[in-house]
């Protein structure tokens, strides 16, 4: 059975416009909080440090730093996609209409990593401005981004569909996605951290993520590329599976 | 008969344990305008959302202009637009973005003139570009309507359209309705405003406690179960009912004389003439006749009840 492609393009249109009503908080306000990180770890106090595996500690953490506002931003927008018509009752309109998961995954999902990418680009860019870096393996950086722009707006997906209150929309990306950012090596190598708590950040996910697209820049990292690479596909892969449960059982979205 | 819609033993158990549905069969005629009446509770937004895809079917086949529900949803809903019960717009979007939203998520090209025809049937053209948020809740009910236009249905389904509405919407709706009807759509719709089925519907089904307890001809209901209350004033006092073939019944003081007769048209007239002859061959003098005819609904407060 085909496509039904205007379905998919009607629902992408909507969502960019969503955003670009939301210009200031969907990219704005994220390209300047993180351009203040490469301000003053990249050329204030940056310099003052050491070299990481031969990369300056300003080169060093934009690619982590990418990815904290690519992975909140993949959820948050994700999240608020579906959850916005099951909060307001358009959800009917949705259901109501001759769509497959597919279509209303490339629709939602497709339009949530769009502004990701893009934010994501603008923010290397603006990094460019205080930080002086190449990308060894351009195409490997790219192929991260969208994989991993689409990872997480389809995590945001089954958030948004799972919520039943704006404050769990919040907390996911807030409590959960920054910390582990955070203690996922985007600041520091992990080979700096003591033998025992290497081996607990291995079980955080993010450390792949953010050691693959690092790889990526720069190649090196503390992770293997292809374990990375790895660890990502699978994680898309089980938020799929989870996607295609959900709307199999019709769970929370139909009665 | 020619159904656009075709239910069977179709049922519905929420997963509270609720019943909702209890093996509904019903066909509804293309083309025609069918209203679903039923007291507040009775099933009737729930069997509107499974036809349409909002609620799963627990057990039995829905058919929809020849195509299943479930196995070709896609072609089913294709064909049916939706009218919900609640007011449930998009907020910082405007008019013309959202109805035009609605037609591409069913499947169709852009079409800006026919967008820009159901705006101005509905009154919402100089409002086009106005965010919804900004309209009242009578113009936000038409924006539901213009959505579900918007892709062209073949088969309208409209739940309660007049809960809450002013008078001027509602005229129009019916208006849109009889448009539409004209057209060859199939409405089906739920109020509970009876005079509204009473004068628009074509066929009348009656759902209560989630059993379908009648579907009918809108006239031929009335004949079967319509009655008239015959009331006749009296010139002076009388002690007992006349002795006339027709049972009457004589009221407290003795000067109005009262009777039920069923059905409708010709035979009633017959009835209430025959009575009057009777009386003034008894020489009972009289000075009023009132006739009242019952209203859709009596009938149906008289069948909920009959069967709770
Ligand atoms: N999502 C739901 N979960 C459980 N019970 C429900 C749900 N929706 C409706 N019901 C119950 O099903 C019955 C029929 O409801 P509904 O179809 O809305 O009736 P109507 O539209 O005729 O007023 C009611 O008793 C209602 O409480
Ligand atoms: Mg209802």
């Amino acid at each position: 059975m085909s496509l039904n492609l205007h379905a998919v393009r009607a629902i992408y249109m909507f969502e960019l416009h969503r955003t670009w009503r939301t210009l200031f908080q969907s990219i704005a306000a994220p390209v300047i909080s993180t351009s203040l990180y490469f301000i003053v770890f990249g050329s204030a106090i940056g310099s003052q440090m050491t070299t990481i595996d031969g990369v300056s500690y300003g080169a060093f953490i934009i690619p982590g730093l990418t990815l904290l506002s690519i992975l909140t931003e993949s959820t948050s927008n994700g999240s608020f996609g579906i959850y916005l018509p099951r909060f307001t009752g358009t959800i009917y309109e949705l259901l109501s209409a001759p769509v497959s998961v597919a279509e209303v995954l490339l629709g939602y999902v497709g339009a949530a990593a769009t502004k990701s990418v893009i934010l994501g680009s603008i923010i290397l860019l603006t990094a460019r401005l205080f930080v002086p870096y190449e990308i060894v393996h351009p195409v490997w950086a790219a192929l991260f981004l969208v994989m991993i722009a689409l990872t997480f707006s389809l995590f945001g997906f089954i958030l948004g569909v799972w919520a039943d209150g704006f404050e769990k929309l919040q907390i996911v990306p807030l409590l959960i996605i920054t910390p582990l950012t955070f203690l996922g090596g985007t600041f520091y190598s992990i080979k700096m951290l003591p033998e025992f708590w290497q081996t607990v950040t291995l079980f955080n996910p993010i450390v792949y993520l953010v050691n693959g697209f690092r790889w990526a820049f720069y190649g090196k990292a503390d992770v293997n590329a292809m374990v990375s690479f790895g660890m990502t596909a699978l994680f898309m892969l089980a938020c799929v599976a989870a996607i295609t449960w959900i709307f199999k059982t019709g769970y929370r979205l139909r009665s | 008969m020619d159904s656009v819609i075709s239910i069977k033993q179709l049922d519905k158990t929420y997963k509270s344990g609720h019943r909702a549905l209890k093996s509904i069969d019903l066909d509804i005629k293309r083309g025609e305008i069918f209203a679903l009446l039923g007291p507040n509770g009775a099933g009737k937004t729930t069997l509107i959302g499974v036809v349409c895809g909002l609620v799963k079917l627990t057990g039995g086949t829905v058919i929809a202009d020849g195509h299943d529900i479930t196995k070709d949803y896609r072609a089913a809903r294709a064909k049916i637009g939706l009218v919900p019960q609640e007011l449930a717009t998009d907020m910082f979007e405007t008019v013309w973005a959202t109805v035009s939203f609605s037609r591409g998520l069913f499947g169709l090209a852009p079409n800006p003139a026919h967008i820009e025809k159901i705006l101005k049937d509905l009154s919402l053209w100089d409002k086009k570009d106005n965010k919804i948020a900004t309209l009242s809740g009578g113009m936000k009910r038409r924006v539901l309507i213009a959505k579900a236009l918007s892709h062209e249905p073949k088969i309208l389904f409209l739940d309660e359209p007049t809960a809450g509405v002013d008078v001027e919407l509602r005229r129009d709706m019916w208006a849109m309705v009889g448009r539409l009807r004209d057209q060859g759509v199939t409405i089906i719709l739920t109020t509970h405003y009876i005079e509204e089925a009473e004068e628009m519907a074509d066929r009348i089904g009656v759902i209560n406690k989630g059993e379908i307890i009648l579907v009918e001809e809108k006239h031929a209901l009335m004949k079967k179960l319509g009655q008239t209350r015959v009331t006749i004033g009296l010139k002076s006092k009388l002690d007992a009912p006349p002795d006339i073939p027709q049972k009457l019944d004589l009221s407290e003081d003795g000067e109005t004389l009262t009777f039920t007769l069923t059905g409708e048209g010709d035979s009633e007239d017959a009835g209430v003439a025959d009575v009057l002859k009777a009386l003034m061959e008894r020489k009972v003098d009289f000075k009023s006749v009132n006739t009242k005819r019952s209203s859709l609904e009596d009938i149906f407060v008289d069948l909920v009840e009959k069967k709770t």
